[in-house]
């Protein structure tokens, strides 16, 4: 099969979820890798070491920046052209509406954020959650090419094999007047991120759930709240920390103003997939498990023997996570030689 | 400012789906409007009282979708649009799109068109870009800031990164997040207001068009396999005891 895949890159750095779908894209048979961007032959490099054996680069001053609709011109225009059996992406943020754009482009349908997938004699089969998670469904598609998003994490990363290379090719960009123009970014507070992260500590509404804490005099009731939040929350973030993991949180712990909405795990937040889940202080309502049920190993914190959140445990302590959180931290730190 | 929000009637986000003799169940659980589609709404209601104009709501559903449109009128919504036709079963996203793109024109003068992110049945999130694509419209999506001057639109976009700041022109498709806060609840009078509404009904004729082809089949939906997990609870004479015996639990995973 003739499949493509799409590099998402942020400034030349690409996202893990890119080289994983050059590796599912390597189980069908040859891989052209699409390099879109300026400056980024470095990319095209890595695209090769990842398993792709071709590349189509373009590289161009007006590239310089993802806007859907000159990135999905310059793709369809190239596909139109070279026609490939098969386009893959990452389930990112631009990679799925690349794809979704690429499709109506080249009237075919995208089959989006794939948990599996197989081929048969060229027509492929992918499966995917929908009812974020409750079920599971099969798909295919009628028209060519097939577009497919691969979800982030399902998907084995291939090993970089270090200077690997293949051919090649590079591509013009789409010319023409597109309707956006990129003013600039604001980046957001630095850390791992939640989507890419392999191990994730997480805080509830049970964060700012601890009396012995004393607020500083002078705060209102909804003032002492998020500052015994806060007091929780750091436990929260030093465990993260000691594990070189990302921090998540509940929409509970979200709404009350504890962390900003950027680490909001479940239906409404990020879904994550991270190998080793702890919850602290959350209950585990069906909203928050959409986000977070196929992490490999989830460990939950929480004082309520009954809480929904041990159903979908591996590991449950029911405790009082201001004692728990801490002397976890600690037990790791030791363990882990830092 | 003529602002439409376009919105997708699903079962409760609580309510327990499961597959039944091949068909998807949510038992009696009550359907209710996407909830990312009440941030739309809510961000589009704001955005008329920044700016004057009107919202309209639009569904592309059988006739009990019209308890979503009742209930964004009864938000504050000043009118509703039905798409409603036989030949509209087992869309795909680009066919859903086809008929969007069809009715934000007929319904004409739209400056802009609001879109939940994602739809929380399929989980899809690709209706907002592929009806902008249709429409040749700038596809601004995951908005979290939007400042509107004339004709002149900025916005910020969520990105994996942090936000990416882009200007483009009306008329725009928006796709939106939680940003512009919590959906606000119907009022006494909108609620009153939205129990009279006549909502009017369009089949594909009114919009002019054939019944788009979906090229996306489901040929199987399953439940997922049920993951048994037996919780090991770990116990111990004192929280550091309890963290010793977990820490060597997880580290035993060989996952860290
Ligand atoms: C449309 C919709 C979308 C939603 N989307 C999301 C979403 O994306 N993500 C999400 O998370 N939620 C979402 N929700 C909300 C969800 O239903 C729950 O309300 C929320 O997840 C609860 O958060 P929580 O577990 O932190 O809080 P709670 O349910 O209040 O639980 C707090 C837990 O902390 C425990 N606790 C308290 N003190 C301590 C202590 N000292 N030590 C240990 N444990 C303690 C308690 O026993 C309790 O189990 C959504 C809801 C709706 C209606
Ligand atoms: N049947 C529909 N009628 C109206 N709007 C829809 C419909 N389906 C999807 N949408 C809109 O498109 C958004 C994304 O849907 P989806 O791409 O299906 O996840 C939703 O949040 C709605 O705003």
């Amino acid at each position: 099969m003739n499949t493509w895949v799409y590099i998402d890159h942020f400034k030349g750095n690409a996202l893990p979820a890119s080289w994983e779908t050059i590796g599912v894209g390597k189980t069908l048979g040859n891989v052209t890798a699409l390099v879109f961007g300026s400056g980024i032959e470095a990319l095209a490099k890595a695209a090769f070491e990842y398993g792709a054996d071709e590349v189509l680069l373009a590289d161009d001053a007006s590239l310089v920046d993802y806007r859907a609709e000159a990135y999905a011109t310059t793709l369809s225009k190239l596909s139109a052209e070279r026609t490939p059996d098969l386009l893959l992406f990452p389930t990112t943020t631009r990679g799925r509406e690349l794809a979704g754009m690429v499709a109506i482009d080249l009237r075919t349908g995208v089959m989006v954020d794939v948990t599996s997938l197989e081929a048969t004699g060229g027509k492929i089969t992918v499966t995917r959650p929908i009812y974020a998670g409750k079920l599971l469904t099969k798909e295919t598609c009628s028209s060519r090419p097939q577009i497919i998003t691969l979800r982030g994490r399902a998907f084995p990363k291939p090993a970089q094999q270090a200077g690997k290379s293949g051919t090649l090719t590079k591509v013009a960009a789409a010319i023409g007047d597109f309707p956006t123009k990129v003013e600039g970014y604001t980046t957001s507070e630095s850390g791992v991120s939640l989507t890419d992260a392999s191990v994730i500590v997480s805080g509830g509404r049970g964060v700012s759930n601890n009396p012995a804490l004393t607020p500083p005099a002078g705060l209102d009731e909804k003032q002492a709240e998020i500052w015994r939040a806060q007091q929780g929350f750091a436990l929260v973030i030093d465990l993260a920390s000691a594990l070189g993991a990302a921090v998540g949180a509940s929409r509970a712990a979200v709404d009350a103003g504890y962390v900003p909405y950027t680490h909001q795990v479940g239906q409404t937040g990020k879904v994550v997939s991270p190998d080793v889940y702890i919850a602290c202080g959350i209950s585990g309502a069906i909203q928050h498990l959409a986000g977070m049920r196929t992490s490999k190993v989830i460990v939950a914190i929480n004082k309520d023997p009954e809480a929904p959140i041990f159903k979908l445990a591996r590991y449950g302590v029911v405790g009082d996570l201001f004692q728990i959180v801490p002397a976890l931290t600690v037990a790791f730190k030791k363990k882990m030689g830092k | 400012m003529k602002i439409v929000v376009c919105i997708k009637q699903v079962p409760d986000s609580t309510a327990k789906v499961v597959v039944e003799h091949g068909k998807v169940s949510w038992g009696d659980a009550p359907l209710i409007m996407n909830p990312w589609d009440e941030y739309a709404l809510e961000a589009a209601l704001q955005q008329k009282e920044a700016l004057g104009g009107t919202v309209t709501a639009i569904t592309i559903g059988d006739e009990s979708t019209k308890e979503a449109l009742k209930r964004a009128l009864a938000m504050g919504a000043d009118d509703a649009t039905l798409i409603c036709d036989p030949a509209l079963v087992n869309m795909d996203t680009q066919a859903t799109a086809q008929v969007l793109a069809a009715t934000i024109l007929k319904t004409g003068g739209v400056d802009m068109a609001f879109f939940g992110r994602q739809a929380i049945d399929g989980d899809a999130g690709l209706v907002p870009a592929q009806t902008a694509r249709l429409l040749g419209w700038p596809a601004l999506t995951l908005a979290s800031v939007i400042k509107i001057e004339g004709i002149n639109v900025r916005v910020e976009r969520g990105i994996e990164e942090g936000r990416q700041i882009v200007t483009a022109k009306l008329p725009a498709v928006f796709s939106l997040t939680k940003d512009f806060g919590e959906p606000r609840y119907p009022s006494f009078m909108g609620i009153r207001k939205a129990s009279r509404a006549e909502i009017p009904t369009w089949p594909l004729t009114e919009l002019g068009i054939a019944a788009p082809a979906s090229v996306i089949a489901w040929p199987e939906i399953i439940n997922p396999p049920s993951r048994e997990v037996k919780c090991e609870f770990i116990t111990g004479g004192s929280p550091e005891e309890i963290s010793e015996t977990l820490a060597n639990k997880i580290l035993a995973e060989k996952v860290l």
